[in-house]
């Protein structure tokens, strides 16, 4: 059980305050957070802080594909092996991580960092889609593969960036939504399974 | 130990929040429970069963169970997902910025069938009809209302005379139309000019039926005034402005600028 001595010590509500900004913490793990830490010996609790100041110091953004890395440009847009001509737009860097997993892709990528989200005040303005037209003007892509989440923002901004891209004449491909690998076909859920009907294409085995 | 206590409801899903590694908070809006903030663990999981049927502006049948803080919606099941709302960006844009009315209007756990039923019909209409300008300006006229602010429109708001076709206000501060005689008296931070047209189609939308009111043409002129006054007289009654009329902003620019035909955003 974790030491119940209320008010907290203030270091410690500051703390707990700051884990409580971050996604997905409330102020009850914020709580559990900070009193497992009190409990780690001091090079634990240092390791973790410097882990922290470090990707402040080092991450900086690609000025070109927008993604979080340690040099402009990125890997990925310095490399030759890449194909330039393509360019797979996502919502964000962790995106990236699973396209390379599947090694099915040798382009490049575009971070938005979000999708558009009204009712949010999440807008063109807010997401990194100045940079994304800015790239296309080079003339160099030839197909842009739009890899927004399938959800209704991430439709939402696949339509608005389908819609600013009309004029450039590029080829414009979204991924197939459908059915996830490893599951029963039987328990798939009907919105998944017409999505899989509508993006069926030819068999070639 | 007590049981935790579930219950069904049929439910359009407002809004979301991701929470956590792959759960979601998730704004419901229910014909007889009204709002509900209520938790989906798992959905960002591509394997998740329920995540589609969750999905903004989805109509589902929800099985939850109360929790301490937040429910916990443990089943889903698709009844409308709108489909043809959601196949063109204005459109889906549209039924986002009803979302967002209703979520501000409303208090949590408050029912209220009949915004219910507004609610849903306006998703409907607006994935039905190519006007969706004034599906959304039919949708305001009720909702204010359901919600007790309708507005007067055939009286002075302020010294009750009879609207003469002429010079009018709307006042927001008194809640309707005013006469230029008790403008000019007493000015309030909020009237503005209002044309005898868009007086006229307001009146259409407070008493005419649906069928009757999408029968009305409006050039972009008058469908730009209606969108001004409905628009600063419920930014007043909410204190607060509504986000998505900005991203709604973003595409009637695009739409004058850019690839013209696409997408016709309702009036001609
Ligand atoms: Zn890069
Ligand atoms: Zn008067």
């Amino acid at each position: 059980m974790e030491p119940d001595f209320t008010p907290a010590a203030e270091p410690v509500a500051r703390l707990i305050g700051e884990f409580n900004k971050l996604p997905g913490v409330g102020p009850k793990t914020a709580q559990r957070f900070t009193y497992f830490l009190l409990k780690q010996p001091e090079e634990e609790v240092r390791a973790l802080a410097e882990a922290l100041l470090a990707i402040k110091d080092s991450i900086i953004t690609c000025s070109s594909c927008q993604n979080l890395v340690e040099t402009d440009p990125c890997p990925f847009c310095s490399s030759s092996e890449r194909d330039s001509s393509r360019i797979c737009v996502v919502e964000e860097p962790m995106d990236i991580l699973a396209l390379e997993r599947s090694r099915g892709y040798k382009g490049l990528y575009h971070v938005l960092h979000g999708a558009i989200s009204p009712m949010d005040g999440i807008g063109p303005e807010e997401l990194k889609i100045k940079e994304l037209i800015q790239r296309l003007q080079k003339g160099e892509v030839e197909e842009v593969i739009l890899a927004t989440n399938p959800n209704l923002e991430g439709e939402a901004t696949a339509m608005y960036l389908y819609r600013l891209m009309t004029p450039f004449g590029v080829r414009v491909t979204r991924l197939a939504r459908g059915l996830p690998m490893g599951g029963d076909l039987e328990y798939a859920d009907e919105v998944t399974l017409m999505q899989a009907l509508e993006g069926r294409r030819q068999f070639q085995p | 130990m007590s049981r935790a206590r579930v219950y069904k409801t049929e439910a359009i899903i407002i809004r979301h929040q991701d929470f956590g590694e792959a759960d979601k908070i998730i704004t419901l809006y229910t014909p007889y429970i009204g709002k509900i903030t209520a938790i989906a663990k798992g959905v960002r999981r591509p394997k998740s069963r329920m995540g589609g049927h969750l999905d903004l502006l989805t109509r589902s049948n929800l099985l939850a169970a109360q929790g301490k803080n937040l429910d916990i919606i443990t089943q889903a099941h698709l009844i409308d997902s709108f489909a043809p709302l959601k196949a063109e960006l204005w459109r889906l844009s549209c039924g986002l910025y009803a979302a967002e009315l209703v979520h501000r209007f409303t208090p949590e756990r408050l029912p209220h069938a009949s915004l219910y039923n507004l609610f849903t019909v306006t998703l409907e209409r607006l994935g039905k009809y190519d006007k969706g300008e004034l599906v959304l300006r039919f949708f305001e006229m009720r909702l204010l209302d359901l919600m007790g602010y309708r507005p007067e429109l055939r009286k002075c708001s302020s010294c009750s005379g009879v609207i003469q076709p002429g010079p009018n206000y709307f006042s927001s501060a008194a809640g309707g139309v005013v006469c230029e005689e008790c403008h000019s008296a007493r000015p309030l931070p909020n009237d503005r000019a209002v044309s005898v047209n868009a007086v006229k189609v307001l009146r259409v939308l407070q008493g005419e039926s649906f069928e009757t009111a999408v029968c009305l043409k409006l050039g972009r002129e008058l469908a730009s005034e209606l969108d001004y006054v409905l628009r600063s007289f419920i930014t007043y009654i909410l204190e607060q402005e509504i986000r998505s009329t900005g991203w709604l902003d973003t595409l009637r620019r695009l739409e004058n600028t850019v690839s013209p035909g696409l997408s016709p955003p309702g009036t001609p």
